[in-house]
Order: structure tokens, then C-alpha cells, then sequence
């Protein structure tokens, strides 16, 4: 293939400067692998903390929303009112005929899983002590297909818990702080005073104290008994659906199939989430701003480069380039540069990437959640290269308006 | 020497600058250059040689009048296309040679021709030495610019100007720093062209023997031409 003499010209300079290429580039290596770093801490994070949303709430949620009482009387029958209070109704929370609410639900094709639930507050009681938390009935091999629950059990199987009424699985704190084991009987007991002696089929550890401490597992007509429900009750239904990210999408979806509360896990995080995005702008503005700066280091470079290069700019449009072909060379050395800098930019940031995700942070989150996401570098690669064709671009401008006139004047 | 080919004229050429006062620097400046003829401009330092020179050579636009080269109109033409017949049709030979410092001496002299892009890469290359070894500096070929003297610099300067076989030649004192046996090279070799190979050569100068070997001195004062000296031969 033809070698075009505006890059001949272009490497030539970039190879009998190497110096100011390499500290040109330097600038762009340190911009590149910092944006990439700081973008790959902020993601990998964000993906980890949702994770740990999602692992024990669905991305849409569809319950019975509070109700506040009317007045007993309405206005215009002529009668006197009777002015009450609103306040929120004591109404039951349940979902009407759940069964086919959710088969209605299921049917929709966007709907990766639906389950339903029914929680309530409970004590778990050994002796004299008691610990408060709450239990939740559903069923357990639905319940893992949606929150990989058979993850987090440490003793027993989650498989013994279906279709035993009477077992139950409670997180490792509860087991820790009753010392309880497997096989063990718990008494539970509900606000509604209802007495059960259950037998510990599974033991789960999530991580999460605030679960591990609190939450139980059975099945769903033990939960209805602990509230004195028939087996329609039903206090939540849990969706996933495909694309978290687009979650308030489906639930407008969701909800023309029933008059309940449809919440998606936006709505429901909307404080966590709020957080992580400042977050993540903060390290994107910081992360933006070293790069814009590492630009600079290109602009400076080229500047100088032709200033130096002046007389040598005006003789080659004596000789017939004409501006374009001016800016082309230049262009093409602040690519150079910038593609330089931006591979090694790229292997600083893989570098930090690789060192980050060895330290131990403790506790649920283990050693820091970073990976090597390829989005990120894709994106760290056209912004550091943009970056450096908008510094070339200004310098390259005005090499092409020297006038070699004047130039040949002096 | 009647009925020759016009290879470039000039028509009521005026040019004026503005700094620091409205001053005319070329008055009404028509003349005719000739294909295959070896033209000299002389006059006094300051009498507007080297601005009609960067008028002619189509750098400079901002003038008054008219300019044609090949019977073409030139005045008026976009840079781009200006800078496509420098390229093309006028080789450039300057008193400070200029040269590229960083490219050996053969890539100097096929720069232009690369440009151009009639020639294969080889093709470049092979021409390019034929030009260096015109003027008796082949030798010095892969030598980097720099490393060269300035009367070999200054001949590597005009195989650059020659490497595309351009209709004109253009010279600011080309033998301004050369010594008296360099520049009888670099005469000896302006005449070949002019005469064997048909180019028209317009050199400013201030040697009086250069000038006086010439086929014809166009002498300029105060921005005028005050004669149009012809030899007879
Ligand atoms: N950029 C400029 N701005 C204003 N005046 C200029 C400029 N360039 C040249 N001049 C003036 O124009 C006149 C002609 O200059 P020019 O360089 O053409 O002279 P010259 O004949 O080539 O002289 P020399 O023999 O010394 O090279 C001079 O009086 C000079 O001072
Ligand atoms: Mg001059």
C-alpha cells in the first residue's frame, strides 16, 4: 500500500522528537489509566452493591399499598358529615385471589420469574431468649431460581424445606445467637400470638448481618398460619425481569394487569441509588478533568513543535501542501502521541485494576469488587484518543494558516 | 527569438503594504516570461524584488492586477488549488535552502514528488537520484540535511526544485552564500535547464555576472520596471 508523505512527515517528526512524544504521551498514560481506574472502581462497586440488592429484593414488587379511611358519610346527602381523621385504614394487606394474579403475571413474556410472598414479624425463642426478625413464606425452589439463596446455605439443603410444613431455614445469626444447629427445633411466634415449634432444615449466610441476624425461610401455608391467613393471603408479589436497568419500563407494564402497588427496585432504592450516582459523577467529573488535563500536555507539545518547525511548515506550502495536508501531519502526530500514551494508559489502569482487586476489604464484601469490565476500556481508548485529536486539532489549525511569506521574509 | 511560448505575464501588477504607513512597493509591473528562458530580476536592496517574486510564485495573493501562468488565469484561484500548481508547476530555490533538517538529502528532493503522486515510490527514489547526480552530489544522498555545507545544502535545494519537472523555476539569490565556483555549478546548471530541457527560470539576483549571462534582466526601481534588458542571441 502507498504510504502517504503526510504521514511519513508525521512519523518522522514523532521519532527525531521521541523525547517530547514520550512526555506528551506520559500525560495522556496518566489521564487514560486514571479515568480508567477510577471508572472501574465506581463501576465495579455500583455492580456490586446492587448485587447485594438483589439479593434479597426482586426488581419489581407488587403489594397492597396503604389505604387512608374516608369519611364514614359522604358530603352531599344532605346529612350532617362526620368529621373523622384520615388515617390508614386497618384493612388487611393482602392481595385478593394472588393465584391468578400471578399466573396472569407469569404469562407476560418479559417476565423472567414471579413468586409470591407472605412475611411477617417473628420471635424466635430458645429457652428465655428471644430474638425478633421476620419470616417469610414462600416457596424455597422458586425462591432460589430468583435470589440464588442455595448460595448462602451453609448447613442443611434448602430441597428439605419444600413441601415440609413444618421446617424452617434462618440465617446464621439467629442460629449463632440461639445456639441452634441443623435438625434443631425453634419456637417461633407471631404478633399474632401463634406458638410453632419448627424444626432448622437449613442454615443460610449471606454476608449480610442485617439478614443473617433477622430473616427466616418457610413455606408459604406455615407463613399463613403464623397470621391467621387463609391459603389466598399473600402480602407480596416479586418480579425479575430481564434488564434490571430498564426495571420502572416493565413495572408501567406491570401495572395496567393490576390495580396493587407496582413498585420496581428504582422506586424502592431511590435514596441508595441517588448516592451511587453522585458517586459516580463525582469520580467521573475527577477522572474527566485529569484527562482534559493530560490534553493540555499534547496542545503544549505541539505548540512548540511547531513553533519549531515553522520554517519547515512554510517551505512544505511552497512546495504544494496545502492546509489540509498541514493539519492532516499534525493531527496524525498528536494521534501518535495520543495512541501511545492511551495503550500505556491502558496497561497503568489494568495494573492499578489488578492490585485493587487483591486488597481485602472484609466483612460481605470480601476483596474490592473491580474486574476488568471492556466497556470501560473501550470507552477509556476513544475518550483518551477524542482528547488528544481536539488538543492536536487547534495547534494543527494554525500550522496550516502560516503564511510562508512572512516566514521567508524574515 | 519571436513568437516564443509565454509561459507567465503579469498584467498592471501593483502591490502595496500597510505597515507601517500606505506605501506602493510594486507599480504597474507587466512583463512576459518565456518558456524555456532563463529571466533575471535585478535592482537596488528594497526596489521590490523578492515581493514580485512571492506575487509570481502565487504565495502571495494580496495584490493588484493580474497573474497568469500557461495562459491560465491565476489571480483569484482558491489556496487549495494554488498550492496543488505550486506543486505541480513551480520549483522554488531560496537563498536560505530550507531544507527539511531531519530527512536525509534524497527524501528532501522527493518530498515534492511524493505530493504529486504521478511517480511510483521507486520511481521518486530513482529520479530523485538522477537529480542529485545532476549536481554532482549523489554522494551525499542519504546524508541527513543537516550534515551537509551550505553550497551542497543549496544544490540538494535545487533537485528539489527540479524533481518535478516544473514549468518554472524560482529563485531568491540562489548564489547569495555560495562560493564563486559553487555558483558557476548552480549557473551552469540553471542554463542546462533553461536551454535543454525548455524550463523558464526567474532568478533574483545581485551578481552582475550572474545577470549578465542571463537571457534577459528585468531591472525594477522603486517598484517599477525601468528595463526590460534583451540580449541578442
Ligand atoms: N512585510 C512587509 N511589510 C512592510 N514593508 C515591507 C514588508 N516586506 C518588505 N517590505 C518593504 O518593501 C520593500 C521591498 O522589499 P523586498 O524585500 O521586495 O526588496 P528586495 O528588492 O528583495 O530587496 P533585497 O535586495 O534587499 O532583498 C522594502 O522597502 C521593504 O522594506
Ligand atoms: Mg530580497
Amino acid at each position: 500500500m502507498k504510504k502517504s508523505i503526510n504521514t511519513d512527515i508525521a512519523f518522522t517528526h514523532i521519532i527525531t522528537r521521541k523525547r517530547q512524544t514520550l512526555v506528551a504521551a506520559l500525560g495522556v498514560t496518566i489521564g487514560v489509566g486514571v479515568y480508567l481506574f477510577m471508572n472501574s472502581l465506581s463501576s465495579g462497586f455500583g455492580t456490586f452493591s446492587k448485587g447485594e440488592m438483589f439479593k434479597n429484593s426482586p426488581h419489581i414488587k407488587i403489594y397492597k399499598a396503604d389505604e387512608l379511611s374516608l369519611p364514614l358519610i359522604s358530603s352531599d346527602s344532605g346529612h350532617k358529615a362526620v368529621i373523622i381523621n384520615p388515617q390508614i385504614t386497618t384493612n388487611s394487606k393482602k392481595i385478593i385471589n394472588p393465584e391468578e394474579l400471578l399466573s396472569r403475571i407469569k404469562q407476560q413474556p418479559y417476565v423472567v420469574n414471579a413468586i409470591a410472598q407472605v412475611s411477617f414479624d417473628a420471635f424466635y425463642n430458645r429457652g428465655k431468649a428471644q430474638l425478633r426478625g421476620n419470616g417469610y413464606g414462600i416457596n424455597i425452589l422458586e425462591y432460589d431460581a430468583m435470589f440464588k439463596t442455595g448460595k448462602y446455605i451453609v448447613a442443611g439443603s434448602l430441597n428439605r424445606l419444600s413441601g415440609n410444613l413444618n421446617g424452617i431455614i434462618i440465617g446464621s445469626g439467629i442460629a449463632e445467637k440461639l445456639n441452634l444447629g441443623v435438625n434443631d427445633n425453634i419456637t417461633v411466634t407471631s404478633s399474632y400470638n401463634v406458638v410453632k415449634v419448627m424444626k432448622i432444615v437449613g442454615i443460610y449466610s449471606s454476608g449480610n448481618s442485617l439478614t443473617d441476624n433477622a430473616k427466616s425461610y418457610m413455606n408459604i401455608s406455615a407463613a399463613q398460619q403464623f397470621i391467621k391467613e387463609g391459603p389466598s393471603y399473600v402480602s407480596d408479589i416479586f418480579i425479575n425481569v430481564p434488564d434490571a436497568d430498564n426495571s420502572e419500563k416493565y413495572a408501567a407494564m406491570l401495572q395496567h394487569l393490576t390495580a396493587y402497588k407496582v413498585e420496581d427496585w428504582k422506586t424502592t432504592n431511590a435514596d441508595v441509588l441517588a448516592t451511587e450516582k453522585t458517586r459516580g459523577t463525582l469520580m467521573g467529573a475527577i477522572s474527566l478533568s485529569i484527562l482534559v488535563v493530560a490534553a493540555f500536555g499534547i496542545y503544549n507539545i505541539l505548540s512548540s513543535t511547531i513553533a519549531q518547525k515553522i520554517n519547515d511548515i512554510a517551505i512544505l506550502k511552497a512546495t504544494g501542501f496545502a492546509g489540509k495536508d498541514v493539519i492532516r501531519i499534525f493531527l496524525m502526530e498528536a494521534l501518535i502521541m495520543g495512541f501511545i500514551g492511551t495503550l500505556m494508559g491502558l496497561m497503568v489502569g489494568s495494573i492499578l485494576i489488578a492490585i485493587m482487586s487483591t486488597i481485602y476489604m472484609g466483612g460481605p464484601v470480601g476483596y474490592f469488587p473491580i474486574h476488568f469490565e471492556p466497556a470501560l476500556f473501550a470507552k477509556s481508548t476513544v475518550l483518551g484518543l477524542f482528547i488528544t485529536l481536539c488538543a492536536g486539532y487547534f495547534p494543527a489549525r494554525k500550522a496550516a494558516k502560516v503564511d510562508p511569506v512572512e516566514i521567508f521574509r524574515k | 527569438m519571436k513568437n516564443r511560448e509565454v509561459i507567465l505575464s503579469t498584467r498592471s501588477l501593483g502591490k502595496y503594504f500597510y505597515d507601517p504607513i500606505k506605501f506602493k512597493v510594486l507599480d504597474n509591473i507587466s512583463f512576459e516570461a518565456y518558456k524555456g528562458e532563463f529571466l533575471t530580476l535585478v535592482g537596488k536592496s528594497g526596489s521590490g524584488k523578492s515581493t514580485l517574486l512571492y506575487c509570481l510564485s502565487t504565495m502571495d495573493t494580496s495584490y493588484e492586477g493580474e497573474l497568469f501562468i500557461n495562459n491560465e488565469i491565476i489571480t483569484g484561484k482558491k489556496i487549495n488549488e494554488l498550492a496543488a500548481l505550486r506543486n505541480k508547476s513551480i520549483g522554488f530555490i531560496f537563498q536560505f535552502h530550507y531544507l527539511l533538517p531531519e530527512f536525509t538529502c534524497l527524501k528532501n528532493v522527493m518530498i515534492p514528488a511524493l505530493k504529486l503522486g504521478k511517480y511510483s515510490y521507486k520511481e521518486v527514489e530513482e529520479r530523485a537520484y538522477n537529480k542529485l547526480d545532476i549536481l554532482g552530489i549523489k554522494e551525499q544522498a542519504l546524508k541527513p540535511a543537516s550534515k551537509l555545507s551550505g553550497g551542497q545544502q543549496q544544490r540538494v535545494a535545487i533537485a528539489r526544485a527540479l524533481i518535478n519537472d516544473p514549468a518554472i523555476i524560482m529563485c531568491d539569490e540562489p548564489t547569495g552564500n555560495l562560493d564563486s565556483k559553487n555558483a558557476q555549478i548552480v549557473f551552469d546548471t540553471f542554463k542546462q535547464i533553461a536551454h535543454e530541457f525548455g524550463q523558464t527560470i526567474i532568478a533574483v539576483t545581485h551578481d552582475n555576472d550572474f545577470s549578465q549571462s542571463s537571457d534577459r534582466t528585468i531591472e525594477l526601481a522603486d517598484g517599477k520596471i525601468i528595463s526590460h534588458e534583451k540580449k541578442n542571441n
